[in-house]
């Protein structure tokens, strides 16, 4: 989800076009100047509305009900990727113009410059931001929970509320949330050094 | 669109807009000193000072702040002990509770950010201080820490920022900040693209102007 929108919208703010620019720098202002809880809200108020009205013009006007699951995934991807946009920007704006030209020289169409020789430099650069940007989602995906979906954090307000011993279950999810980000600190690693070969 | 909820609403979510930012200035301030404080304790030689600072911030940056509140608000209340004594009288309002958590939790990231601002502080400028016979106390107040505080302002200006959207968190203990408000609003109009407008706007001229003092502090500050 996170590199789906991060990679549509990371050649918008590299484009010359100015509009294009200009949509690329609008979403990733707007999204990080506005916190995670209220374009979560955003999405679960107004999702199903949206898609309604949507549905409304092709002619189907029935009640429809989206998965919380799927608009929390929407709401984090699109968080997540304004981050990631950025990320992604930053690395490939510090690869060597040389890089770019020299495989114009050697007559590489543009797919394949972006896709063969830009992308695997950027991506090396961009790893360690990009484990910022993980464990800052990893966070965020508990904020989830005040839409109702069952993840830790919901899970340990429900336990929490029927057994009346919200210090240990919310204690249990922090220790939860702290082994998720251990682990993943220690895979982000590993890729790191897989992808930092050669240099 | 409602041109008319949003007019309405304006004045609602301004006022609630001096919660967010009463919550956002306390924990700075508290903020500051205390990952001031973890800051120096991390640069201790003692490996036990150090290891605490370090799990310590450990602990605060790797689990959601949400958690953090939650334990906070609900948790603590439920040690019998703690509600016999004073600390039951910070405890039982929402609004501490909030303030204690941020705190914590900015706590946690200012240390790390000094922390590393200060471990890039050239050891040749320490020890032209020593040489001039100045007193290891005034190196570390005059020298070290105001060099310190510049290096560290672009991402201590993040994390301004971070905080300020983390406010946000402050309305899932019932208290009724700007998202607060602007999620009551929401639901009893069910209205969400104007007031999310609205208070999504309210908080990027926030960020805008905390971005801004950031840039002007980082020009007027810079060793050219």
């Amino acid at each position: 989800m996170v590199f789906f929108f991060a990679l549509i919208f990371t050649p918008l703010k590299l484009s010359k076009y100015k509009t294009l620019n200009l949509v690329g720098n609008f979403y990733t202002t707007v999204i990080r100047g506005v916190p995670e809880l209220l374009v979560i809200y955003l999405f679960f108020f107004g999702g199903s509305g949206a898609i309604m009205y949507v549905a409304s013009i092709f002619g189907y006007y029935e009640y429809i009900e989206i998965n919380a699951f799927i608009t929390g995934s929407m709401a984090i991807g699109i968080i997540s990727g304004a981050y990631s946009t950025e990320v992604f920007r930053g690395a490939i704006q510090s690869i060597d113009k040389g890089q770019f030209e020299a495989a114009k020289v050697l007559g590489i169409n543009k797919f394949g410059q972006f896709y063969k020789i830009i992308l695997p430099q950027m991506l090396r650069l961009a790893i360690p931001n990009l484990s910022n940007v993980w464990q800052i989602t990893l966070k965020d995906t508990s904020l989830i929970s005040v839409t109702g979906l069952v993840e830790i954090m919901r899970q340990s307000y429900i336990a929490a509320g029927s057994t009346r011993d919200p210090l240990f279950f919310y204690s249990f999810a922090a220790v939860l949330y702290l082994m998720l980000t251990y682990v993943s600190m220690k895979l982000i690693n590993k890729l790191e050094v897989r992808y930092s070969k050669g240099y | 669109m409602d041109f008319d909820l949003m007019v309405t609403s304006f004045p609602k979510l301004l006022g609630a807009t001096v919660v967010t930012l009463k919550l956002l200035s306390a924990s700075l301030f508290f903020g500051l000193f205390l990952g001031l404080f973890f800051a120096i304790l991390r640069l201790n030689k003692n490996i036990f000072i150090n290891r605490f600072a370090y799990g310590y911030s450990y602990v605060f940056r790797g689990t959601p702040l949400l958690v953090q509140i939650f334990i906070i608000y609900f948790g603590l209340g439920q040690i019998e002990y703690l509600r016999t004594t004073f600390l039951w009288v910070i405890l039982k309002e929402p609004y501490w509770c909030a303030i204690i958590a941020f705190t914590l939790n900015t706590g946690a990231y200012t240390s790390e950010i000094l922390r590393s601002a200060f471990q890039t502080i050239k050891p040749g400028i320490i020890e032209a201080g020593k040489s001039l016979g100045i007193s290891n106390k005034i190196i570390f107040y005059k020298i070290q820490i105001p060099i310190a505080i510049r290096q560290s302002l672009p991402a201590y200006g993040n994390e301004i920022i971070l905080m300020m959207k983390g406010t946000s968190l402050a309305s899932t203990v019932t208290l009724m900040d700007l998202t607060g408000v602007a999620k009551y609003i929401i639901s009893t109009t069910f209205k969400p693209i104007e007031v999310f407008i609205v208070a999504g706007g309210i908080y990027l001229f926030m960020t805008f102007i905390i971005h801004n003092v950031i840039k002007y502090l980082e020009k007027k500050y810079s060793f050219q």
